[in-house]
């Protein structure tokens, strides 16, 4: 792990709730609270996965945190030079700088490409908008940025249905690390990909980091790629975290029922692996209607009285800033 | 060889470059009923113009040559009061074309403009925009020509093309603020609200030209809407004054059951014409709907 | 072997789809044999030609494709008797012999539960449908308590109230159990399963497979897995049939392809999928290049350019597959010194 940690990304008691209208005068009759008080912190030069499964808000968490989407409630503070400023009060000048540090992956390649326009002008656009009005310099960091993710400057003449899956998704990389910025949110990068390709983009994104020091926040639902690309993971469930740890400790000792149930789903590519596996009943609650208590208890094997009515807290257990939002590892729990 | 830093990219590369252009060109070609009415469309149109410009005379009554049949000196024949009838289609082809043309693109340009709005900024916007529309929408267009006809006083060029872009542009608008509606969501307007892009620069350079091809798919076949109908209004009087030829001003002379029975030559060029030329644009829309469409591509 | 422990065998199956008047090759010389009860795997890259197989199989394809095989043999165990079925020589591909199969034989699950439900039936009906087709006479309560008896063992909850629901009322995992009590309901041999959990999450994923499971090894169905998941295949499968650009580059049993993986095709897709629990720092294998366009492919093996141990020999004519072990067919020039077969 690095010794000296420098938060760059702090995130307070972040909500993301989106109103549920009816009728004619657009009554708001309910919230789906897509993410619901999420607090974390995001060290310099490390990568932060985020996994869960569909509907647990870790995509509209990462655009929240990018300001792609506004949150409902509480305070995203990002590190400009030292200094921690509030990203959710910027207005339209400071947001424009704030869209300089912080750039977004999407999930799609094959959508992320105006397919009417040449590569050309899609990675001309940004650098035109921020500020860079000489062609020679446009092109000087088109070169550099495509010569990270291995991709011919001829290819910039071509429109983007000439191009395989895996080559567009390297574009949208580059594209997107055109303003040099500092963190990169990337939203299932991998998962639109075949398997034969995820790999090459995996450990090129892997080296782009080491080079420019970045900072991934990587979004996706498949824990193994996850596992692979970060040094701590988040798992969310309901739009709230259940765990985070160190990647390796997560593995050997996962500690919140539900991360030991998705570990246990995961199939895996070797037949001679012992299987454990605990197949959970039932399916995830929908967000709008959330349980009362812990919102896993309803599937959660180890469900006690104390979860169907109180929500569990953060706490430290076992290693260094392993957490976990589970009652059974809550010693001063108040006991129902 | 330069040095590759200070070549522009898009120069060096000129050979690599591949055209959307140049590819639906090819395809257009291809398609032979869409060739044919494109040659028809500008083969009426030039024969027009050249009328036009030559300055044949359509104006001049002679008497003596009423209602005559066709002849080689009179290839069409001549009108109720003995006016030259090729002359006149060619004159009044002129108009109807201009008539139908700029029409049809103004409303598609305030259709265009006030979809991407709807369909951009959505919300309240969106909603007053759709009732504005759908306001325009419950005009009856006839009583419209008929205020304005009592209230300027004139019949003329002016009110026609006043009233059909006025009441004209609700087609598109309804198109494109679902095209813009549907394109917002896709994962490149993301990356461009992402990089801080304007909105103006997101709404017109980024999606506009997604929407284009239906747009100029429907400006094509709008040309023809307001070709016919400039020819109904016309005919029943309320159009362009009788002094400026139109197609639909001539078979205006035709709405005696006399004329429509005896001389068959009145009505039947002009109606040939305007049939043509119809059917070449919605030919020619067609096929560039074939070529265009993007989800085929 | 003998038609009773064989249910499905084709040979040289080829499917060609014609676009733009060019003819390509989708599938080619597809040969592989399923045997009563157990699980086959069909993995491979998108593209690859599985699902298209199996929709040749099952003569789903549409107009613009051409089905050609040696043949394709479904054997029927009707009261312990055999009965053989030519698929191939089946005229008609929506005619009543094609239709009198699908369904009480064979049977399909899609990849995309969404879509497979139409929205404005009661998912009750839907899955009766099947029945009351194939089972002239039979009333609609009758119907309706096999709909409810098969929901229950699919482990569906409240069936008594989920049997009268629209599609929309469901969840995804919900719905896959639906598709596939339509496929079960007339009670057929063999299951194709056409990636049924791509569009699932893994927990719901883990139920649907042990349904499977289940299905196969108490009901002694057999299934046909197409998926593109090297670990849903290690735990599911009895045998595997790898398949790259419309071929099977590698068959054989689950201990054949996964511990002594032979072609390179297939230890790369191993070693490239990233497994839980890989040390710090340690780096995934890659397969280079893009998977090749079928409509401009060149002589000799499909996987070549990407190949690492591709030599000349891999670049001439029509690479025959090999059998490295009895039953362990492989198709590549490296094991040229084992038998050839067909």
């Amino acid at each position: 792990m690095m010794d000296n940690k420098e938060v760059i990304f702090k995130i307070e008691n972040l909500q993301t709730w989106f109103p549920i209208t009816k009728g004619m005068f657009k009554k708001v009759v309910g919230h789906v609270k897509a993410v619901d008080d999420v607090s974390l912190e995001v060290y310099k030069g490390e990568t932060l996965g985020i996994v869960g499964e569909s509907g647990c808000g870790k995509s509209t968490f990462g655009k929240t945190a990018m300001m792609l989407e506004k949150p409902t409630g509480g305070r995203v503070l990002f590190n400009f030079n030292g200094e921690f400023k509030d990203v959710t009060k910027f207005n339209k000048d400071e947001m424009f700088s704030f869209r300089r540090k912080v750039q977004m992956v999407f999930q799609d390649p094959y959508s992320a490409l105006n397919p009417q326009k040449k590569i050309y002008s899609s990675f001309e656009e940004p650098l035109k908008v921020h500020g860079i009005d000489s062609m020679e310099e446009r092109e000087e960091v088109m070169r550099k940025v495509l010569k990270m993710v291995n991709i011919q400057p001829d290819y910039l003449m071509r429109y983007p249905h000439e191009f395989s899956g895996g080559q567009r998704q390297r574009l949208c990389i580059a594209r997107a690390l055109e303003v040099m910025p500092e963190v990169l949110i990337c939203d299932e990068p991998v998962s639109a990909l075949d398997v034969s390709i995820q790999a090459q983009v995996l450990n090129l994104m892997k080296e782009i980091q080491k080079e420019m020091n970045l900072t991934y926040l990587f979004i996706a639902h498949d824990l193994s790629v996850v596992q692979y690309m970060s040094d701590r993971i988040m798992v969310m469930y309901l739009g709230r975290i259940v765990e985070v740890a160190d990647s390796r400790a997560l593995y050997d000792e996962p500690l919140h029922p539900y991360t030991k149930a998705l570990l246990s789903a995961i199939p895996v590519a070797d037949i001679h692996h012992k299987k454990n596996r605990q197949v959970l009943e039932g399916e995830v609650p929908s967000p709008i209607h959330k349980p009362d208590g812990c919102p896993f208890h309803n599937r959660c094997p180890q469900c006690m009285e104390i979860c169907k009515t109180q929500a569990p807290r953060m706490v430290h257990h076992g290693a260094e800033g392993h957490m976990v939002a589970c009652h059974l590892y809550d010693k001063e729990a108040p006991k129902a | 060889m330069s040095n590759p830093a200070t070549t522009s990219i898009k120069e060096q590369n000129k050979s690599a470059a591949s055209s959307l252009f140049r590819r639906n060109v090819r395809k257009f070609m291809n398609n032979k009923l869409a060739l044919l009415g494109l040659v028809v469309v500008v083969a009426i149109t030039i024969a027009c113009v050249i009328g036009f410009i030559a300055g044949v005379d359509f104006n001049t009554p002679v008497l003596p040559d009423m209602k005559k049949p066709p002849s080689s000196v009179h290839l069409f024949g001549t009108d109720t009061i003995g006016r030259d009838l090729f002359a006149r289609v060619l004159v009044g082809g002129c108009y109807s074309i201009l008539i139908g043309v700029f029409c049809a693109v103004m409303s598609s340009v305030i259709g265009a403009a006030l979809g991407a709005v709807a369909g951009y900024f959505g919300g309240k916007t969106d909603t007053f925009l759709i009732r504005v529309s759908e306001v325009f929408q419950a005009f009856p267009q006839l009583v419209l020509v008929m205020m304005l006809v009592a209230i300027v006083n004139k019949r003329g060029l002016g009110n026609l093309l006043f009233i059909f872009v006025f009441t004209g542009w609700m087609t598109t608008f309804r198109m494109v603020r679902n095209e813009f509606m549907s394109i917002k969501g896709e994962t490149y307007v993301k990356v461009c609200e992402a990089f801080g892009m304007s909105k103006n620069n997101i709404m017109f350079k980024q999606i506009l030209p997604n929407v284009m091809s239906p747009i100029i798919v429907s400006t094509t076949t709008n040309v023809a809407f307001f070709i016919l109908q400039e020819a109904s209004l016309s005919f029943i009087g309320l159009g362009v004054a009788d002094t400026t030829p139109t197609w639909g001003n001539i078979l205006n002379a035709a709405k005696s059951v006399s004329v429509v029975t005896n001389q068959w030559w009145i009505w039947l060029f002009p109606g040939l014409a305007i049939t043509l030329f119809v059917l070449a644009i919605n030919f020619l829309g067609d096929g560039l709907r074939d070529v265009l469409d993007a989800k085929q591509q | 072997m003998d038609s009773k422990e064989i249910i499905l065998n084709v040979e040289k199956l080829n499917t060609t789809f014609i676009s733009d008047k060019k003819k390509i090759r989708i599938v080619k010389d597809v040969s592989f044999q399923l045997k009563r009860g157990k699980t086959l795997a069909v993995v491979g890259e998108s593209g690859c030609g599985k699902s298209v197989t199996m929709n040749s199989i099952m003569r789903f394809t549409g107009k613009n494709a051409i089905v050609e095989a040696k043949n394709i043999q479904y054997n029927a165990l009707k009261d312990g008797k055999v009965e053989e079925h030519h698929l191939e020589s089946i005229k008609e591909p929506n005619g009543p012999e094609m239709r009198a199969l699908r369904g009480p034989d064979l049977s399909m699950v899609f990849q995309d539960p969404m879509s497979s439900l139409n929205p404005v039936y009661k998912v009750g009906d839907q899955v009766a449908e099947g029945l009351l087709q194939h089972n002239k006479g039979m009333t609609k309560q009758q119907a309706r308590e096999k709909v409810l008896e098969m929901f229950r063992k699919l482990g569906i909850p409240d069936p008594e109230e989920r049997i009268d629901c629209y599609p929309h009322q469901f969840s995804g995992g919900m719905k896959q159990r639906v598709v596939i009590a339509i496929a079960m309901i007339c009670n057929p041999e063999l299951i194709i399963c056409d990636e049924p959990t791509t569009a699932l999450d893994v927990t719901i994923q883990a139920q649907i497979m042990e349904l499977l499971k289940d299905l196969q090894v108490n009901d002694g169905k057999s299934i046909i897995l197409i998926t593109h998941n090297m670990g849903l295949v290690a735990e599911m499968a009895d045998e595997v049939c790898v398949m790259y650009m419309g071929r099977v580059v590698e068959f054989g049993t689950l201990e054949d392809v996964f511990d002594r993986t032979s072609h390179p095709y297939t230890k790369a897709l191993l070693r490239s999928v990233p497994v839980l629990g890989l040390a710090d720092g340690q780096k995934l294998e890659t397969i280079p290049g893009a998977t090749p366009n079928p409509a401009d492919l060149k002589e000799g093996c499909e996987f070549a350019d990407r190949c690492p141990e591709c030599t000349e020999k891999c670049r001439k004519g029509v690479i025959p597959c090999y059998e490295v072990n009895p039953g362990h067919h492989v198709r590549c020039t490296k094991y040229s010194s084992f038998p050839e077969v067909e």
